[in-house]
Order: structure tokens, then sequence, then C-alpha cells
């Protein structure tokens, strides 16, 4: 196998490796600080015992988005060092920032919420947890600046043979990473409000803490809904930039070959990507271009003719990406947006009409829902980094020019191999741990029991 | 004093804040199954560094970081060179990081005993590969006149690296016999200082032997401020030994301390204005000036380290404060 292909599945699996526990972090973290929150205002102690019993959960997950995220930071010069030269000036800016400003306040702080739980004032403890939550959504805010510049170059001049940085500001507010900071933040905080969903349902079902579990339910279920209603709508908002912003990207992921006006939005096609056209197919008339212009007309460019313009301008060479699993990665993304927006509002229904424990079929479901965020994430960066090829940065630099030219095949056999066995070894111990907390449910944080409430007795979100 | 070297005196900065950091959580992990005689024993090794290692660990993503904003040819030249070494320093620090959070979370012997053993590995390597990677550093390696490493994994090693490696090792594993030491009590605090006093009788014949071969093997001591700081290194490290035999744990901390801070600024300043050194042609080294970042993003980055940094040393700084008790088993609810 050659250099590029094995460095690109070592770069896939790092990252989509990563990205299984950043999502939860993201969202675990602003979900535990609103318990411990409540708890501090309230001194109700089953908000204590909501804390601890999440917060461990996050714990664990935590570390490991820690460790894996190193490796993250520490690729770029190993597999793709030709590619941290070129960029280096624009990209290495974001990434020591993520660092001054986000890793060192989450780090350091997740390290006082662990231990200073008994010497530290209540409040200065809850603030810790905040500081931890924002830490590491800050920390999402710069690497997604940076890989905006990859996706859509702003603010910068090729000068000295690289792409050289003439404008911190435009580089921080690249259109780009206005949709893509508040779409995959928001994606995360779904993320934890399924996982807090689901785990409180398979608690309801067993009928453990009720109180503890219907709270933590109560308030993941707005969190969620409030949520996902804004990763859809940020996510059209966003598609609609990637029309004109990364033309041949949205229309992959749309399957849409030929220029149309009004353009029709194929729902399932057959695709033929060899023949560049869909054997067979379901379409929408006009849905496309309303879809990219709020407006039933508006010429929506096909990917032949994009292919010919990309020609044109970069010389010769194939720039459309992998069509077929581009097509399909979208509509699961679409599909699993819909569903848990679905959950959401059944969730929120029966809970307020006090019938959610009952509901059983629908508690079974939720558990199973846990792992649509985690699909629906990994399709998500799946599509937005296979749908930039052939470019590492969109327009400036191909994948195989970035390429670290001092690095063997083997060796990169070697760390790839080396990465997969220890990434699985651990996602084992993760998921045993993980089950095991679980299932355990929450400790008693106190001899005092406290006062069994109704559901809607002591809740702050009435 | 242009950015450049501002630059590069901060990432040598970054460098010492994580080598005097981590080097005692380095040192704590490898003494762990050693100084641990027993589970609760070991639980009261762990939690001394407990609350503050992950930050510890911080400066060197941040250092990372430095590198490739401020100079990103070192970035890349020295990350796609040092591949397989950087590997297993990315292994050891993965086993590490996941090993302090997982091991006290199941009871079972067999769990907990697996995941120090991790926690060992993943100190060891790391103290014995940073060693391992500053002198080759300052020895020089083949790059070519593209900035391209063309040495192999084995180049690297060495037997002035390996003595290098030994050095950073036995000095890590002082500076956390002496931080035991000073953060736990009674018997577990006796038996710190007397691993100590064994380290130590080692560690100073091994950074002599180091200061020798450098005279021979690189030409640090041309910088004579340099030869001199390293000088000092060695003499702190004696130092140092002087004052656990007296008994005074928190001067030998501070002696130590300073031996790992004399010894990385003058690995640095001994490098100075290089970055990589070529061994292959002088020509053909990384500098200040050839590696670096363009003007504008050096002077954006000057002004964002120079807000941040203070506030994290405040903020850091202000957790060991909270932390400064020492840890005996009573505190072991975590």
């Amino acid at each position: 196998m050659s250099e590029l292909i094995l460095s690109r599945l070592q770069f896939a699996v790092i990252t989509s490796y990563h990205f299984l526990f950043v999502p939860l972090t993201l969202g675990l973290s602003v979900l535990v600080a609103m318990m411990e929150t409540w708890y501090v205002r309230t001194g109700n102690e089953t908000y204590k015992k909501m804390t601890k019993f999440w917060g461990k959960l996050f714990l664990i997950n935590f570390a490991m988005g820690v460790v894996t995220g190193l490796v993250q930071e520490f690729q770029f010069g190993m597999n793709w060092s030709e590619y941290s030269r070129f960029v280096g000036d624009i990209f290495g800016a974001p990434l020591a920032i993520e660092a001054l400003v986000a890793f060192f306040l989450e780090s350091t702080f997740i390290g006082v919420w662990v231990f200073g739980w008994d010497k530290l004032p209540k409040k200065v403890h809850a603030l810790s947890i905040w500081l931890v939550a924002i830490g590491t959504n800050l920390s999402a805010l710069w690497i997604l600046i940076a890989n905006s510049f990859m996706q859509e170059p702003v603010g910068y001049i090729l000068h000295n043979g690289r792409a050289e940085m003439t404008d911190f500001i435009a580089l921080i507010t690249n259109p780009h990473v206005l949709y893509q900071f508040p779409h995959t933040v928001l994606s995360g905080f779904v993320t934890a409000a399924f996982f807090v969903m689901g785990i409180s349902a398979y608690h309801l079902l067993k009928k453990n803490h009720l109180d503890v579990f219907r709270r933590s339910f109560h308030m993941a279920v707005i969190f969620g809904l409030i949520s996902v209603l804004g990763v859809a709508g940020v996510g059209h908002l966003q598609a609609m930039h990637l029309v004109t912003a990364q033309p041949m990207k949205m229309a992959a992921a749309e399957a849409h070959w030929e220029t149309e006006n009004p353009a029709g939005l194929v729902l399932f096609a057959s695709i033929d990507e060899k023949g560049q056209k869909n054997t067979s197919e379901v379409k929408i008339p006009g849905l496309l271009s309303f879809l990219s212009y709020s407006s039933f007309t508006g010429e929506v460019k096909g990917i032949r003719d994009l292919q010919a313009s990309a020609v044109q301008q970069y010389g010769p060479g194939n720039y459309i990406p992998q069509v077929t699993s581009l097509f399909w990665s979208f509509r699961i993304m679409l599909v699993s947006g819909m569903w848990l927006v679905l959950m959401a509002l059944l969730g929120l229904y029966f809970y307020k009409s006090n019938r959610l424990d009952q509901k059983t079929w629908f508690l079974k479901i939720l558990i199973w829902t846990i792992s649509i965020p985690y699909i629906a994430n990994t399709v998500g960066w799946y599509m937005t980094e296979v749908g930039r090829m052939p470019w590492i940065v969109y327009g400036l630099q191909k994948v195989e020019a970035g390429l670290s030219t001092s690095v063997s095949g083997l060796s990169i056999l070697i760390t790839l191999v080396g990465f997969t066995l220890i990434y699985g070894v651990l996602a084992v111990a993760d998921v045993y741990l993980l089950l095991k907390f679980i299932k355990k449910g929450p400790e008693e944080v106190s001899t005092e029991e406290s006062p069994k409430s109704g559901i809607k007795g002591a809740s702050l979100w009435i | 004093m242009d950015l450049n070297i501002l630059w590069f005196i901060l990432i040598t900065v970054l460098f010492v804040g994580f080598f005097f950091l981590e080097g005692f959580d380095f040192g704590v992990g490898i003494l762990l199954p050693f100084l641990g005689k027993n589970d609760s024993e070991r639980r009261v090794i762990i939690n001394t560094i407990g609350p503050v290692w992950d930050g510890n660990e911080v400066w060197l993503i941040t250092a990372g970081g430095a590198m490739f904003a401020a100079f990103p040819n070192w970035y890349a030249t020295l990350f796609s060179g040092f591949y397989l070494a950087l590997f297993l320093v990315l292994v050891a620090i993965i086993l590490r990081g996941v090993a302090f959070e997982f091991r006290s979370s199941d009871t079972s012997p067999r769990w907990r005993k697996t995941w120090d053993w991790m926690i060992f590995t993943g100190s060891f390597l790391s103290a014995v590969l940073w060693g391992v990677a500053m002198t080759n550093i300052v020895k020089g390696v083949p790059i070519d006149a593209k900035m391209q490493y063309v040495g192999t994994f084995f180049t690297l090693l060495n037997p002035y690296a390996i003595i290098g490696g030994l050095t950073t090792l036995l000095v890590f594993m002082l500076h956390g016999a002496i931080y035991l030491n000073l953060k736990t009590t009674g018997d577990m605090a006796e038996r710190s200082a007397k691993t100590a006093k064994m380290i130590a009788l080692v560690a100073i014949p091994v950074i002599l032997l180091y200061v020798g071969l450098t005279y021979f093997q690189t030409d640090l001591f041309g910088n004579i401020g340099a030869g001199i700081t390293l000088l000092s290194a060695g003499v702190a490290l004696v130092l140092s030994n002087v004052l656990i035999r007296y008994r005074k744990g928190g001067w030998a901390f501070i002696a130590n301390s300073v031996t790992i801070l004399l010894f990385t600024v003058a690995l640095f300043w001994g490098l100075f204005p290089r970055v990589m050194i070529s061994s292959l042609n002088p020509q053909w080294s990384l500098t200040i000036y050839n590696a670096s970042s363009s003007p504008y993003t050096m002077k954006i980055m000057t002004i964002i380290a120079l807000t941040m940094v203070p506030i994290v040393l405040l903020y850091q700084g202000w957790t060991y404060w909270v932390f400064r008790k020492r840890v005996t088993e009573k505190d072991l609810h975590y």
C-alpha cells in the first residue's frame, strides 16, 4: 500500500476515534455543570447525586478524549509534514492558542473538580466544572477555526512557497467556522443529551433511583430538544453556504451530476460513479434549488460542470470526491437528525404528561437511540473531510502534496497497527467501565435521604 | 530583541515547565510499583499528583503548538524525522493518562496491578525518551538541504543519546522521590527520602558522564554561557543530594528543580540560534530564522501568549496552593 493511503487511513482511524469521545465531553460537561449549579442553588442532595453519577461517566470519557487528542496534534507533523510547512504559518496559530486558552483551563480545573470536593467552597467547586465546560467548548472553537482554513482558506497570501497569514480577524471569522462551530458544538450537546436520556431510560425501566433519573431525563430532554433543533437549523444554513463555498462537496453529497435550473433534489439513487450518472433515482423537482437559495429557481452546478471548471482553473486531474459514500453519509446524517428530533419531542411530551414511566417501549427505544448521535457525528465528519478531496487545503494544496517525505510506508504501517491495537484495547476497557458505572447507578452521597418529590415539584426548569 | 528570539525563549520556558512539572509526575509514576507496598499506599502515591498531572502535561501540548505556530519547519522536520520515537512518546502518554483515570475505577487486584504497570511503563518510557530526543537535537542529526531528516530510528539510539536518556530518567526519578517525601507522611515519606538518596548516588556520576560526553560530542561548550549552565546543573544535583542527606526535603526539591531548569536551559542555549542541527552540513541546520513563521503571525502569537501565559501561571499556581497539604490514607475517597 502506498504512503498516501496508509497516512489517510491513519488519519481516519485517529480522528474518528478521537471524535467518539469529544462530542460527549462537549455536552456532558455543560450538563454536569448545570446539575451542580442546581445543587448549589437548591441544596437538594438529589442534584449532588446526579452530579457525581454523571460526573463519573464524564471523567471516564474525558480521559480518553484527552489522550487521543494529543495524537491528533502530533500527527500533522508526523504524517503530514509538508502540509505543516505549507500552512504552519496559519494553521499552527489556532492550535497553539487552543492549548494556551483552552487545554490549560480544562486540564487544570478537571483536577480541581475531581479532588476539590472537600477542599473548596461549594460555589468555587461548581465554578471549576463550568471552567472545564468552557475550556472544552473553547477548544472546539479553535480547532474548528484551524479546520475551516482547510475547507475555506481566508486571510492569507501565497508567499515564500507557502500560505502566510495576512489577516487574523478574517481567519477567526471565517464564514465556514461561523456555521461549523455551532453545528459541531450543538451536536455534542445532542450526543450528551441522548446519552443522559438513554441511561435514564434504562434506570427508569428498572425502577432505580426514580428521582435522580426523572430529573436527569427532564434536564436532558429540554437541553437535547433545543440543541437538536439548533443543529438542524444551523446545518441547513451551513449547507446553503457550502453550495457557494465548496460546490463540489455539496454536489457530490447530493449526487447532482448535471447542472440544472431549477435543480431537483435526489432523495435516493443508485449511483454509477464511472459513468458519472445515477442509474436510477427518486427526485423531487426544484427542491435542491429551494434548499440552496430558498427559492424554487436558481442554477445549481452539477459535478460534471464543476469538474470541467476545476480542470480549467487548476489543471488536469480528477476533482470529484467519492460520490456514493458522500451521498449516503449525508443521508444517514439527515435521517439520524430527524429521528433525534422526533425522540426529543416525544420524550418531552411523555414527560410533561406524566406518562414517561409507563411508556416502556419508548424507554427501550431511547436506550438504543444513544448510538444515533455517534453515527451522525461520524458520518458528518466523513462528509466534511472526504468531501474536501482531492484537496488537503481547498484549492491550494492537494492531499498527496501534504504527505511527509521522510517517513517510510513501513513506519506508517507500524504506527497505524500500533495505534489501532491500543485504541481497540482501550475501547474495551472504556466500555467495560462505562457499563459498570451505568449499571451500578448513583451512590448515596449523604446519610440523609432527601425527600422524594414529585416530578414537577422542585424542578428549576418550570 | 526580535520576535524569533522571544519565541525561542518562550519554547524553552515551556519545556522547562514541562520537565519541571511532569518531571516529578514521571518520577512518581516510575516509583509507584516499588514504593507502594499495598493498594492504599499506591493510591496515596497517585493522589499526590492526581489533581495536577493533567494540567502539567499541557505544557508539552503547548510547547508542540508553539513550535508549530512559531517555527513550522522545526515542527515538521522534528515530528516527521523522529517519527517512531514520537510514536513511542504518544503510546507512553496514552497509557499513563488513561491508567490514572481507570486504575481506581475497579477493585479487582489484577485490574489495578495492570494499570499500575501501565503508569510505570508510560512514565519510564517518557522519562527516557525525552532525554534521548533532547540529546539528539543538541548533537545534530542527518538533515539534508531540503530540511528533511534522512536518518532512521536507529540513528537516534547512539550511546551518547542513551546516556542522555539515562540522565533524564534518573533526574526525574530523583525529582519524584523528593516530591513524594514532601507530599506524604510517616513511613512513606521516610522511604521516599531513602530512595531519593539511593537514586542520587547513581544520578551524580551519570550526569557528570553526560556533561563530559557533551563536551566531546557537541559544540555546546563553544558557547561559554551554555557550558557553565550545564556544569551548574551538575553542581545543583550534588547540592540536592547533600540536602537530602541533611533531611532538608524542601530545599532538596528546590535544588533538584534548579538542576532540571539549568539542564534544559543549557541544552537550548547550546542550540541557539539553531533549532535542529544538521550533522551533514552546518549550512543545512534549521534556525530560528529559516524555520520561522511570518513576522505577522509572530506578532499576533506574541500578543496572545504574553496575555495568556501569566493567567495560566496564576491559576495553575492557585491549584498547587489548594492541594498544598500532604496526602495521607485518610484522604482517599477518590
